[in-house]
């Protein structure tokens, strides 16, 4: 626990930290602070990617963090700012007392689900229950009813954050309804999207917020087994889980008579093989069972008969993340966020050609524009915004024209794009849609399970013909043919 | 039993609760084609032959594997609909050798006879790759053929091999464009345990998967004037003998109602 008299440095460590090598800046203050009384902990991803390695330092209580530190400036903020309490300010990426860009940054968010995420240390569950961790379960196994649970989740107007926004009570009411005793609890980690980072980040920095959503779902649908499908991809995320699952067993908060009630639920984890397909839910389920991984008509739904045959409820990682908040804090806190139809925030991976690109939580509803210019601070190359990607390979590109759309599910659909899970891609003038078009067609190509004949075929020659375009041996004659 | 009332091109027809739009209008004789579909054992919904409109849908619905619902307004035949069965049959046999004249199942090929019946026409793919070669012919067997170039990836050889057959040795391999019907590991048909019962070339909608043609060995040993050639006939085929040569359905083939031309001597 940390103990918030005595001065603390906290590094980054998810994974954009690690690549950007936090593990050997956290290894050098662990060496100039040996012998000094200043607490040495790490976190997972504060957001700021742009800015890694990113070091908190906490001095009377008072925060300041720094960007891009390097092993060699370790020293100078050890002896300026921890031991002579000199804030090194040319370094300061964001304090409390400092305007900086990256305040912008921050202050334009909404951060309920990653409010934790680069807080806490995700390695101990101590570190969980210092903000409030696991008092959502315990509030619901104590005063409420698994309807109660379903009708708070109801009230939130939490949808989907997985693609398809469908409305996550209504899930799991079905899920609770369907006859049977044995019923699952998935929780979809496979994240497939190109540049999406959210799920991995949110697992790496607070896995535990996801096992309690998860519990909340098994107790609300009366489900006793639980699976994270991760891809194998995510060694890190994997670990943290691994370690959390541990942790929570060895607590009672996952086992039998969880906290000494009637209620007893475990989780497995099933690491992928990282298809693109099996984020795809019955593909999915396929492959949690062993079989190759392919989708499978619905109906049966999962709610009906999913992983063995039974009642099965999959979700996203941020739909559960945000579960535990809403059921604490209550319904309200929650839907006072968002629009009329798309309530809360929304965690995006802002990627691509932009300043200040990173995690971001915003409040549904905020503009395109908003994002882009207020919190990613414009584009990196200082050229025009040309559009947006949202939604992955099967999402859209947003033209700077339609920059002031709402990002809520409607307003983003009805101009042709999806909000998808959460990847957001940003371009400047200068690239080339085709060859957009082809990158994604590429992908979609390469990860067709081959079962259908438009997508195993199709996108193969859909691709063929943009390659020919983007190699100069387009023909006006061939677009004509198509055109008939 | 519950029934459900809808209206397929412009008719009105009820049929059992649980039935799907093929089965419905099937009943009412509105033909919907099919190519991965086989009652039973392959409702898998792959080929997308069988789309259909269905008002208020979000996109097109396989036919083979939608369930009707009350009140339903299906269209099995319009512009939307002719125009992506051409697109996907124009994918098909984009990746399809064009070789009907040599092929083993001319003229008794499904795949065949919906593009005739279809008006495909051209195939406006320029230099389309091909997923498989001829060198990927599997002919090792010494009663079955597989030649992947042909295969539209149905998967019924799969559904039969294992459901009906319980053999299950063949199956899907690889994915996307590079996917193969294929027995484990891309071995041969001879090195598994493949029983060699032919269901798979039965059900098979195109010639990717045949039977071995040995008319040219028998003709040669006819030739042989050194050879008395005998004719053995396996007790269980005597019937589909019997049909090959116009008899009543059900007949048995036998002796007493061949009569051979008398032997050369
Ligand atoms: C091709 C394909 C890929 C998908 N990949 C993912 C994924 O990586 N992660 C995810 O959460 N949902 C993915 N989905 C959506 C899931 O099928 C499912 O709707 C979702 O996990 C449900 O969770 P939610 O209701 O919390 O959004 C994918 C869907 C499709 C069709
Ligand atoms: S072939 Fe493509 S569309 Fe069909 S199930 Fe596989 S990935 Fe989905
Ligand atoms: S399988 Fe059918 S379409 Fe293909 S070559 Fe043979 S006869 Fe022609
Ligand atoms: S071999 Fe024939 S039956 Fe089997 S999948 Fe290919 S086309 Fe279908
Ligand atoms: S992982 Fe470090 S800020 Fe994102
Ligand atoms: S026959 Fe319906 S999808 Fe193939």
């Amino acid at each position: 626990m940390i103990n918030s008299n005595k001065a603390t440095v906290t590094v980054g460590l998810a994974s954009c930290g690690i690549a950007a090598g936090a593990q050997k800046v956290y290894d050098a203050f662990k060496e100039s602070l040996e012998g000094l009384s200043v607490q040495l902990d790490f976190s997972g991803c504060m957001g700021m990617c742009y800015k890694e390695p990113l070091v908190e330092v906490k001095v009377e209580g008072q925060q300041f963090i720094y960007g891009k530190v390097q092993p060699e400036q370790v020293k100078r903020i050890v002896e300026e700012h921890l031991q002579a309490k000199k804030p090194i300010t040319e370094w300061l990426v964001a304090a409390e007392q400092l305007e900086t860009p990256d305040k912008t940054f921050l202050n334009r968010q909404q951060r309920i689900l990653l409010k934790n995420c680069g807080v806490i240390n995700p390695e101990t569950i101590e570190s969980y229950f210092s903000v409030d961790g696991y008092k959502a379960i315990k509030k619901a196994l104590k005063d409420m009813s698994p309807e109660q649970v379903i009708e708070e989740i109801k009230l939130s107007g939490l949808r989907g954050r997985g693609g398809g926004g469908f409305p996550t009570a209504t899930k799991w009411a079905l899920t609770r309804r369907s006859p049977g005793k044995d019923k699952y609890v998935i929780c979809n980690a496979d994240e497939g999207d190109p540049g999406a980072f959210m799920d991995r980040s949110v697992l790496e920095s607070n896995p535990h917020s996801v096992l309690e959503g998860m519990l909340l779902a098994g107790y609300a649908m009366g489900a006793n087994n639980g699976y994270i499908y991760i891809r194998a991809e995510y060694p890190l995320a994997v670990k943290r889980l691994k370690l959390a699952l541990a942790e929570a067993r060895s607590k009672g908060l996952l086992g039998a008579n969880i906290l000494d009630s009637s209620f007893s639920f475990d989780i497995q984890i099933r690491e992928g093989a990282g298809a693109f397909v099996c984020g795809e839910e019955t593909a999915l389920i396929m492959s949690i069972e062993g079989k190759r991984g392919m989708p499978r008509i619905r109906p049966p739904f999962p709610s009906e008969a999913g992983l063995w045959g039974k009642p099965t409820s999959i979700n996203n990682v941020e739909t559960f993340a945000n579960v535990p908040w809403i059921i604490l804090n209550g319904a309200n806190s929650f839907n006072q966020y968002g629009t009329e139809t798309s309530k809360g925030t929304k965690v995006f991976a802002l990627a691509g050609n932009i300043a200040r690109g990173g995690l971001i939580e915003v409040p549904m509803g905020i503009t395109i524009n908003e994002i882009v210019y207020d919190i990613g601070g414009g584009l990196a190359s200082g050229k025009k915004l040309k559009a947006v990607q949202t939604g992955g390979p099967s999402g859209g590109c947003i033209p700077a024209s339609l920059s002031d759309t709402p990002v809520d599910y409607e307003s983003l659909r009805k101009i042709g794009a999806i909000m998808g899970s959460g990847g957001m891609l940003i371009m400047d003038e200068s690239t080339c849609m085709v060859d957009m078009a082809k990158f994604f067609l590429n992908f979609t190509q390469e990860e067709s399970c081959g079962k259908c004949t438009f997508c195993r075929i199709g996108t193969k020659r859909m691709l063929e013909i943009l390659e020919r375009i983007t190699q100069g041996e387009g023909q006006r004659e061939i677009l004509n043919s198509w055109r008939n | 039993m519950a029934t459900v009332s809808l209206t397929i091109d412009n008719v009105k027809v009820e049929v059992e609760q649980g039935s799907t739009i093929l089965e419905a209008a099937k009943q009412i004789g509105v033909n919907i084609p099919t190519l991965c579909y086989m009652k039973d054992i392959n409702a898998i919904g792959a080929c997308r032959i069988c789309v259909v409109e269905v008002q208020g849908a979000r996109a097109l619905q396989a036919a083979c594997v939608s369930p009707v619902a009350e009140g339903m307004v299906v269209k099995t035949n319009s512009a939307a609909v002719r125009a992506s069965r051409k697109m996907t049959l124009e994918l098909i046999q984009s990746n399809h050798p064009q070789e009907c004249n040599t092929c083993q199942r001319n003229t008794n090929c499904e795949l065949q006879a919906l593009s005739e019946a279809m008006a495909l026409g051209d195939i406006r793919f320029v230099r389309p790759a091909q997923s498989h070669s001829k060198d990927d012919i599997d002919n090792s067997s010494p009663s079955i053929v597989r030649d992947p170039r042909k295969c539209i990836l149905c998967r019924r050889c799969v559904a039969v091999c294992e459901k009906v057959q319980g053999v299950k040795c063949i199956s899907t391999m690889n994915r996307g464009f590079e996917t193969v019907v294929a027995p484990p590991f891309n071995q041969s048909l001879n090195d598994v345990n493949c029983a060699m019962c032919g269901q798979c070339s039965l059900v098979c909608p195109t010639g990717a998967i045949v039977e071995v043609d040995d008319t040219g060995k028998v003709w040669r040993a006819l030739d042989d004037a050194n050879k008395h050639v005998v004719v053995q006939t396996a007790p269980a085929v005597r019937v589909a003998i019997a049909e090959e040569f116009g008899m009543e359905p059900g007949t048995l083939a036998q002796a007493s109602w061949w009569q051979p031309s008398p032997p050369r001597l």
